[in-house]
């Protein structure tokens, strides 16, 4: 978390009861439902920790939901989540399993979008709202959702990286914090760039054309 | 590490409030024009207002079937001029329980600093408002004491019940309210300084045990005895009473404290009153 403000302290404007086990949940479903990048439209979500054990009695499983759905924390409809899930035709079911040594406020997203994508995606709720992405299809990633985020799937080569950032810095765009982690040497790693300014489209387009990249995913900030 | 205690120092050298010290360092910091500040914090006020309205003539329950009601009992009692500690502390006690109760029924709340301490502010300050007649302007100026003071309990402490224990949470929800209290009373910026002190003081050592881990029992009805302290802090810094411990230091032994409380006590829902014959009874039921 950065400084802290007036409004960290006054705020943030939400629906109860809980900013971890409510607040934080939508968040966790939002910034899974971007990282999909598309509508999800089937699923399961895994609970662990506190979220399992507590989570039934602050409205985690419908703050998760609606975080899917594309609400806001503040979204008065949230504990009506499920029901506009069913009513839209979307399927999501819940588990509980120990998912090893995380933040007790943990879930896991195996989500599928509506134009058939596929995502798996780990998140914990850190207290007062604030989350953090821990993996995503198994790459170990640290994602706070408070930069515009680029999550790019990439071939484990030299220059790889230097193309991207190349092309980041043409467009005047500056990096804030930078990750870059693999399967195995040569194989598919996963780049993540938090930046200062917001990425338009026409940078994504030419990123997208680049060798050795196979997947490019801008997620905005949270709020 | 910052200090309040430098605050007050600046807004008795400027001879300004301490809100207005506050909103200074937040137009600086936040790179936003005072403008742009009041009214992201009146859209804070306005969803307070409307939570405790809510909460007051609301009939709802919470998900565990544990809350709610409470408010509009105080309320009804209040209107029919019946209070036993008249109209201020009656019109906190049932604005706190209102909005705290809207939150463990999934309403909608602003976290003041937490969601679980969102009733003691709004309690406080609104009540107040209504009392002395203040206007909206001082009001909004009040709340950025308050923000300020949670600014300092959150970088030298914590505001968390998982770190501190609810002595971080409602406590310092306790302490904002006091000092906040004190500038619409016509306080000086050090008496709000002895007012968060005496507040904070009051609240030291309260653990985090919710029952079934939950939102609900003993938090809201803390909210509401949380409110009164505020107030009561506030009448004795405006009676020139001061803390013989400063405000910081309240704060430093807070922290403290937090680190010395056992994780069963930290909202784990693994001691005090979550674990009691009634409190494990309960939250067998509910699982």
């Amino acid at each position: 978390m950065g400084k802290r403000n007036v409004f960290d302290l006054i705020g943030p404007i939400m629906v109860g009861p809980s900013s971890s086990h409510t607040a934080g949940a939508v968040r966790l479903g939002t910034m899974a439902r971007r990282i999909l990048g598309e509508e999800p439209v089937r699923g399961t979500i895994i609970l662990h920790g506190s979220f399992a054990t507590t989570g039934k009695g602050h409205g985690t499983n419908l703050a998760l939901v609606a975080g899917l759905l594309g609400m806001e924390p503040d979204d008065e409809r949230i504990p009506e989540a499920p029901k506009i899930a069913k009513e839209r035709g979307l399927n999501f079911t819940f588990e509980t399993a120990d998912l090893g040594d995380i933040h007790p406020n943990s879930v896991k997203f195996d989500l599928f979008g509506r134009n058939g994508c596929h995502v798996e995606v780990l998140g914990s709720s850190i207290g007062g709202g604030s989350i953090v992405i821990r993996e995503i299809n198994g790459f170990q990633v640290d994602i706070k959702g408070d930069y515009p985020t680029l999550v790019i799937l990439q071939q484990d080569l030299p220059g790889v990286v230097a193309q991207v950032t190349f092309l980041l810095a043409t467009a005047q765009i500056n990096i804030a914090h930078m990750r870059v982690a693999r399967e195995k040497k040569g194989a598919q790693a996963l780049m993540v760039l938090e930046t200062d300014q917001k990425i338009d489209e026409a940078v994504l387009g030419l990123m997208r054309k680049l060798p050795k990249i196979y997947q490019v995913l801008a997620i905005e900030s949270l709020e | 590490m910052r200090a309040y205690e430098d605050w007050v120092i600046e807004a008795e050298t400027k001879g300004l409030k301490i809100s207005e010290v506050i909103l200074q360092n937040q137009m600086e910091e936040l790179e936003q024009s005072e403008q742009a500040l009041f009214q992201r914090m009146s859209k804070n006020l306005k969803v307070m207002r409307e939570s405790v309205a809510a909460g007051l003539s609301g009939e709802r329950r919470s998900l565990s079937g544990l809350v709610g009601g409470d408010a509009a009992k105080v309320e009804g009692r209040r209107k029919k001029g019946e209070s036993l500690v008249g109209e201020l502390m009656s019109g906190a006690i049932a604005r706190a329980l209102a909005v705290a109760e809207v939150n463990a029924c999934m309403g909608k709340i602003v976290a003041a600093p937490t969601a679980g301490s969102c009733g003691v502010l709004p309690a406080v300050l609104l009540t107040v408002e209504e009392v002395l007649k203040v206007s909206e302007h001082e009001l909004l100026l009040a709340f950025f004491t308050a923000a300020g003071l949670g600014m300092i309990i959150a970088e030298r402490a914590n505001v968390s019940g998982a770190e501190g224990g609810c002595q971080a949470e409602i406590g310092s929800a306790v302490a904002m309210a006091a000092a906040a209290a004190v500038e619409l009373g016509g306080g000086s910026p050090r008496a709000t300084a002895e007012a968060a002190a005496i507040a904070m003081k009051s609240m030291l050592g309260l653990v985090c045990d919710p029952v079934a881990g939950l939102v609900e029992v003993p938090c809201v009805k803390r909210n509401a005895t949380g409110a009164s302290i505020a107030l009561a802090a506030a009448e004795m810094a405006l009676s020139g009473v001061r803390s013989a411990i400063p405000i910081d230091e309240v704060i430093d032994a807070m922290g403290e404290i937090g680190k010395q409380m056992p994780c069963a006590l930290k909202e784990t829902a693994q001691g005090g009153l979550a674990m009691t014959l009634t409190g494990r009874r309960i939250q067998a039921e509910l699982l």
